[in-house]
């Protein structure tokens, strides 16, 4: 294997491994730091039904966003769907063997590569144009909409302006890294970008804000039922302070 | 006090455009050492704060979960950035919840995160330096921990969890706020916020009870310590001197009046408000609650009710069975006695609003309305309720409830424009522990959304009373008012307006014989 296929492919098992270890360690800490008071947020569910009907509005329409901002809403949630039906579109290249039947017809999926430059370009606009939004902004807030943005662009290139690399190699490659087969990196400037990219990206996740996709999920204000009358809510160190209690 | 600009009404609420550092200051007067140490708190900046106050954000990231969830998960979408009202009535963007909230996390970054210790700049990781200590007391105090960011948050991001941390941390290192800490050791040593002794509290509700029996000649009690009753009231002690909090609390006494049910208030626990929540301290929030415990077993009561105060109801409805075990499932030989003695068929602690509900709707109690042809009424839903807590135990009951028993005593009754009502309420611009003249300039500012939702009401329906069932809010709206020209004493009490239009048994013959 040349040098390069070398370096990409450790690269990626690299990138894989910081993620899922850190992810890990932060789900960890999430899940292990007590919540010792109910605060749930208006509109509160009073039922765990009702909860979870809440975070799926949340996580799959982003519903408070909806409230707060339309634009926003419009960019992000194009940007978030579309970047899930790419990665849909992404698996047949992994898939060990044979690909399933199902996954051979994600090829019209390849489209939403436009509403993802679309919805990413609003976003990086409105750091730079609406006040409020580049007082808030931080270095890595840009940079990280930029890597999303050329992610897109490199790959789109690929997809619809023919610069695609020889793809029983990306197929032999990607399928590699799953089954510990490794072989040869196919050339081609804009696909080494393209994937080089996505390993940063994949290994700052724990590192970054890209923390809201598991953070959301442990939000006491979006995941406690509002039943704080009828059942005892209790953290452990506050359970600890009652039991030396003198009663009051 | 410096002289300020009150804003204009414009039409629409306006989103203003950032103006840098406007409300940048000292803050509000800080704590002397005695306020400090009566709560447990060093009496003076310490030496080595920065020290203490960066082990004092761990110990807090390390027991609340909201604070790492929220300090990483923000993506900077700005959803929230337009939503406070201090922002709006000020225009200075540290007051957009998330820039308020990147004071702590940038701190948090540089000394608990991986990409602020090695990569400060790029992601906006601070010191805690002097000038960041000095942004954290004064935008700390610009936040009433209303909530109302958190609505429209993707992820929850509530700021209040991070005001509340702040001013915990900075209380450890010995900077803590007058107002607050002050009114907390007069609850610790006296009972209420007031610091008001048992002899003067015995003097005002017999005064009362003087005045009730003239206006109505239904001589209507407001027993004090009464061993036995079946109900405790905890009311925020602002009920018992304040305009116009004071006509809320005839209307409970005349409610339970007509109800029948025997009530008492209690001088040991004569206090519902909980400032413990808003300078983020369990302990002392604890104690808050556990005077109240300690006052409804030695009284014997059979149900806790809550009055008119939105914070206090918060910490009522979701933090008393937390902090003392009084619904069910504590495990320590006082709460036990405590859900032996409490009449469990109903919930415990209930809103006043609830107690009234029920009865207006079994059909217990008669009103006239026409007492209350004069006013045409708009509801305020204080935040503390509105997002930090039920009634009724049904969806939207915070909503419902209040409205219900306005109507059932009013004739005209508008709502404000959505988005500025229910889970969207603009805060009075007081909550918080901001209630302080020392703060007024940000109080008038503060006042700007609901303020302008107001005029739109009064212009379009008509509206001369505006109702609220929280003592902060009552007393804010009679302070701000007048600053947008509207009469201060415009603000009533939802109590009030039972009180007024409640016919008592016995209270037309009275009258009538009175006339004849």
């Amino acid at each position: 294997m040349s040098l390069t296929s070398i370096l990409f492919t450790v690269f990626f098992y690299l990138a894989v491994s910081l993620c899922l270890v850190g992810v890990t360690l932060k789900v960890i800490q999430y899940a292990s730091t007590p919540v010792p008071l109910k605060i749930p947020t208006a509109p509160a569910p009073l039922t765990k039904f009702g909860v979870i009907l809440r975070m799926m509005r949340e996580v799959f329409l982003f519903s408070s966003l909806f409230k707060a901002s339309k634009w926003t809403w419009l960019f992000g949630w194009l940007f978030h769907w579309a970047l899930v039906l790419l990665f849909i579109r992404h698996l047949p290249y992994f898939w060990p063997g044979e690909t399933p039947e199902i996954l051979r017809q994600t090829e019209s999926l390849r489209y939403a590569a436009f509403p993802l430059i679309f919805g990413l370009s609003g976003l990086l606009a409105r750091r730079f144009f609406v006040d409020r939004v580049r007082y808030i902004s931080a270095p890595s807030d840009y940079l990280l909409l930029i890597l999303l943005i050329l992610i897109a662009l490199t790959g789109a290139l690929m997809t619809f302006a023919q610069f695609y690399p020889d793809m029983g190699k990306v197929y032999a490659f990607a399928e590699g890294l799953i089954t510990f087969d490794w072989s040869e990196l196919p050339s081609g400037g804009i696909f080494l970008a393209h994937i080089f990219m996505v390993f940063v990206l994949i290994a700052i996740f724990p590192i970054s804000k890209i923390l809201h996709a598991p953070g959301v999920f442990f939000s006491p204000t979006l995941n406690q039922v509002d039943d704080a009358r009828k059942k005892r809510h209790i953290s452990d160190w506050a359970f600890d302070k009652e039991k030396n209690s003198k009663g009051g | 006090m410096e002289k300020f600009d009150t804003p204009k009404l414009e039409t629409y609420l306006k989103t203003p455009a950032l103006k840098s550092d406007v409300m940048t200051g000292s803050g509000p007067f800080k704590a002397n050492a005695d306020m400090q140490k009566s709560l447990g708190f060093p009496g003076k900046k310490v030496d080595n704060w920065q020290q203490v106050a960066i082990e004092k954000m761990g110990e807090t990231i390390s027991k609340y979960r909201s604070l790492p969830v929220f300090l990483d998960a923000c993506v900077k979408c700005g959803a929230c950035a337009d939503k406070c009202h201090y922002f709006l009535g000020t225009g200075d963007p540290k007051n957009m919840p998330v820039a308020r909230q990147d004071l702590f996390r940038s701190v948090y970054r540089r000394h608990f995160t991986f990409a602020g210790k090695y990569f400060p700049k790029l992601v906006g990781a601070k010191e805690f330096d002097e000038s960041m200590l000095d942004d954290w007391y004064n935008y700390f105090h610009q936040c009433s921990e209303c909530r109302r960011c958190s609505v429209y948050c993707p992820y929850g991001i509530d700021t209040a969890e991070i005001t509340m941390a702040a001013r915990e941390v900075m209380n450890a290192i010995g900077v803590g706020q007058k107002y607050c800490n002050q009114i907390l050791g007069k609850v610790k040593k006296i009972g209420n916020n007031l610091g008001m002794p048992e002899p003067a509290l015995r003097d005002t509700l017999l005064d009362l009870e003087e005045e009730i029996e003239e206006d109505t000649g239904v001589a209507v009690k407001l027993p004090l310590d009464h061993q036995g009753a079946e109900i405790l009231l905890i009311t925020p002690s602002a009920d018992f001197f304040a305009e116009p909090h004071i006509d809320g609390l005839i209307g409970y006494a005349k409610v339970f009046h007509q109800s029948g049910d025997s009530w008492t208030l209690s001088s040991y626990a004569s206090e519902g408000a909980n400032f413990g929540m808003f300078i983020g301290n369990y302990d002392i929030m604890r104690e808050g609650a556990l005077r109240i415990r300690k006052a409804a077993l030695d009284l014997g009561v059979k149900r806790i009710i809550v009055g008119e105060c939105g914070h206090a109801w918060r910490v009522a409805y979701s933090f008393w069975n937390t902090l003392t075990g009084i619904g069910d499932g504590a495990t320590d030989e006082y709460a036990l006695q405590l859900q032996n003695q409490l009449n469990q068929n109903y919930p415990q602690p209930q809103h006043i609003i609830e107690y009234t509900y029920d009865l207006i709707q079994k059909g217990r109690l008669t009103f006239d309305k026409s007492k209350n042809d004069h006013r045409t009424v708009t509801f305020h839903d204080s935040c503390n309720v509105a997002r930090g807590s039920n009634m009724g135990g049904i969806e939207n009951g915070q909503f419902i409830l209040p409205r219900e028993v306005i109507k059932a005593a009013c004739n005209h009754f508008v709502d404000m424009s959505e988005g500025t009502i229910k889970a969207s309420t603009f805060c009075c611009g007081g909550g918080g522990g901001l209630l302080t003249d020392d703060l007024l300039e940000l109080r008038v500012k503060g006042a700007l959304p609901r303020m302008q939702a107001l005029k739109q009401s009064e212009e379009k329906g008509g509206v001369n009373t505006l109702a609220a069932l929280c003592a902060i809010c009552k007393s804010q709206f009679s302070k701000v008012l007048p600053y947008y020209d509207f009469d201060p004493f415009m603000v009533v009490s939802v109590h009030q307006l039972v009180s007024e239009a409640l016919v008592l048994d016995g209270e037309n013959s009275q009258q009538e014989s009175k006339a004849l």
